[in-house]
């Protein structure tokens, strides 16, 4: 198995074999024999040599993390020979979603559909948990679509503008 | 003893108090919102009774809805917990009325310690030292500008009525005295329904240390040793440890002494605890009085060996303290960091979310008193607290190293979390020295934290996020690869996925 792995940005290539119980892996120029056990969804036990290590997974809005000890990684993986990646590098000139982040309620509108903005304008307010949180644009461009309301109810996740 | 009680709380509270019932063999029954149905307490409870909608006030706050289930469920006593309606003397006096015992004060004790001005007149009465200060609202701006240059500036100007920082403003000189008069005023009448406001004189930088109190209803009222709360965050408490770095057997006898001179001006009984402002001369003023139970209670328990909730429930049910001052000892060294749900890199908002991955540590000297489950979604509509992690050791240097090593161990995933904030104060050298005041975690927040790039982890972290990659598609017939941020929840057809595994092939 071949993957594209980026952790806190640096890109790594990574190929994996499985030898029996064990895993031949080469990463980038390095060759290492690794025991793995996935313990429990999310939790997976290391042992490289004799070194153990416990590494927990974790999916938010933010992407994938991975956690060693108290030390946390941003982590992308990719198949580089599939084709979502191919078409992936494109993403960034489209249209992006503005998501919610945690469940609240809209509170106020920033923008408009059509305007222009700059990346790191807010766009949106929304209210969690008693205090407000003014979500940003992620890019320069045109607001496409505003998909909420002040007083919608949104959830982690939910799509709440477009920005072209 | 009580048939049953009734908790009107939600939360590790609840949770904390249910346990109390169990281990006492009395049934508990709980309430909850509508935002609460799956929470810890519901799952836990011998009887649960919903009250409404999330909002607190058309529930947890709703005085007639609990009452009814008291009487529905045949409670004899109610436990409130902290906040919601802990501190209120109406809810006290509405429970005495319908003849269902409230396990707290009496609402005459409330009332005469809940308002700020009240309670310092009673204390000038009993002869406890105060912040140098007014004991009633200023009137006018002209009456505040003689008073604070009586008593020296810097000055601050509180909210009678208020809690949580709300109302208060620090005055350094006359020229900022009105504006912030009619900023605390307007904040006061906005948060509480009140706008009277005092004045103190304002101690710089001290530490914010407490007392708790037991009395039974026999008029025996005891101190179980004070409380070191000094590390907070907008007036609100982070940390708390047991005994105080600074004070001695003399100083605790001291401030003990006036906590039950306290409590005894007010007709105080059940648990309480008497909050003092210490300067650095170890000089100590009398702050306020809470009359509930508190969060940090537990480091209390673990130094003297006792348990306040079922003392709490005993001393309710009319039984005499089993022990007196004498008896109680202080022992070891205990410490507790309060678990938010929030996020450290955004200025600590609020994070609630679904909790996917739970680890929680254990072993020597580690308490843990939480609410939360791994699959439960921290609801947005409550205080995000999701548990408190306290620890216990001979000294205060054991009890570091083991609340160090019980962080390590865990883990919680989905959400953001302020577990990194503890680790970061454990490791902190004046939190060693011991070195601590109300301005110390604003001072320490405000150093750069420096995190040093690990590249070996880096590369254990990256075949890692392979081989998540690999054994999930391997074992479960299903890829996890990134880019697909659809919420796991969301049902997919079987045919998309599996012709999605075809064209990753």
């Amino acid at each position: 198995m071949l993957y594209d792995v980026t952790i806190n940005g640096k890109n790594h290539r990574l190929e994996l074999n499985r030898a029996g119980e064990r895993w031949l892996c080469r990463l980038d120029a390095r060759e290492l024999e690794i025991d793995a056990l996935l313990v429990r969804p999310h939790v997976l036990s290391l042992r490289i040599g004799n070194l153990a290590y416990e590494i927990k997974s974790e999916r938010s809005e933010n992407g994938l993390q991975l956690w060693i000890g108290s030390a946390c990684f941003s982590a992308e993986v990719s198949d580089p020979r599939s084709l979502r990646s191919r078409s992936r590098a494109k993403e960034d000139q489209g249209p992006r979603k503005i998501t919610a982040s945690m469940p609240g309620k809209v509170v106020r509108l920033l923008v408009q559909a059509g305007d222009s903005i700059e990346a790191g304008m807010g766009i949106i307010v929304v209210e969690a948990m008693k205090m407000q949180n003014e979500i940003k644009s992620p890019k320069k461009g045109k607001v496409e679509k505003i998909l909420v309301s002040p007083g919608t109810a949104v959830n982690a996740g939910d799509v709440m503008a477009i920005i072209d | 003893m009580f048939k049953k009680i009734l908790i009107a709380n939600r939360g590790e509270i609840a949770v904390r108090v249910l346990r109390a019932c169990r281990e006492m063999g009395i049934p508990a029954a709980v309430v909850y919102s509508d935002a609460d149905r799956a929470s810890l307490h519901v799952r836990k409870a011998d009887e649960a009774y919903p009250i409404g909608p999330a909002a607190a006030s058309e529930s947890y706050l709703n005085i007639p809805k609990i009452l009814d289930v008291a009487r529905r469920s045949g409670a004899d006593a109610i436990h409130p917990g902290y906040g919601f309606l802990s501190e209120n003397a109406k809810f006290a006096q509405a429970c005495s009325d319908a003849g269902i015992k409230f396990i707290g004060p009496t609402a005459e004790a409330m009332e005469a310690l809940g308002s700020k001005t009240r309670a310092r007149q009673a204390m000038e009465k009993a002869h406890v030292r105060l912040v140098p200060g007014t004991s009633r609202g200023v009137e006018s701006n002209e009456e505040a500008e003689k008073v604070a240059a009586k008593i020296g500036y810097p000055v601050m100007l509180k909210a009678a009525a208020g809690g949580g920082g709300k109302g208060m403003r620090l005055v350094h000189s006359a020229g900022e005295l009105k504006s912030a008069l009619e900023a605390a005023r307007s904040e006061a009448a906005r948060s509480f329904g009140d706008d009277e406001v005092y004045i103190e004189k304002a101690i710089v930088n001290p530490r914010h240390i407490e007392m708790q109190v037991l009395a039974d209803e026999h008029g025996n009222t005891v101190y179980l040793g004070e409380r070191e709360c000094s590390l907070q965050r907008r007036h609100q408490k982070v940390l708390e440890e047991a005994p105080s770095a600074i004070v001695d057997p003399d100083m605790r006898r001291r401030m003990g002494e006036t906590a039950v001179r306290v409590a005894k001006a007010a007709n105080y009984t059940n648990a309480g605890t008497v909050e003092f402002l210490v300067d650095h001369d170890k000089n100590f003023y009398f702050l306020e009085m809470n009359t509930r139970l508190q969060v940090e209670h537990p480091v209390t328990e673990l130094v003297t060996g006792l348990d306040l909730v079922h003392l709490q429930i005993r001393i309710a049910a009319g039984e005499k303290l089993p022990f007196e001052q004498e008896d109680i000892q202080i022992r070891g060294h205990a410490i507790e960091c309060r678990i938010y749900a929030e996020d450290p890199d955004n200025n600590y908002f609020p994070s609630p979310g679904k909790i996917n991955l739970l680890l929680e540590p254990s072993g020597p000297g580690i308490r843990l008193d939480g609410g939360t489950y791994e699959g439960w979604s921290v609801p947005i509509d409550y205080d995000p607290l999701l548990a408190k992690l306290i620890g216990y050791g001979a000294d205060r240097e054991q009890t570091i190293s083991r609340l160090s090593r019980a962080l390590d161990e865990y883990f919680i995933g989905g959400i953001k979390t302020n577990v990194s904030l503890f680790r970061r104060i454990l490791r902190d050298e004046a939190f060693h020295a011991a070195k601590l005041d109300t301005g110390f975690l604003d001072r320490m927040l405000k150093q750069a934290e420096i995190k040093t790039p690990d590249t070996q982890a880096a590369e254990i972290a990256a075949i890692a996020a392979g081989l998540f990659a690999a054994l999930n598609q391997t074992d479960q017939g299903m890829s996890v690869i990134t880019g697909d941020r659809r919420p796991p929840d969301n049902p997919e057809s079987c045919w998309k996925k599996a012709g999605r595994q075809e064209a990753l092939r």
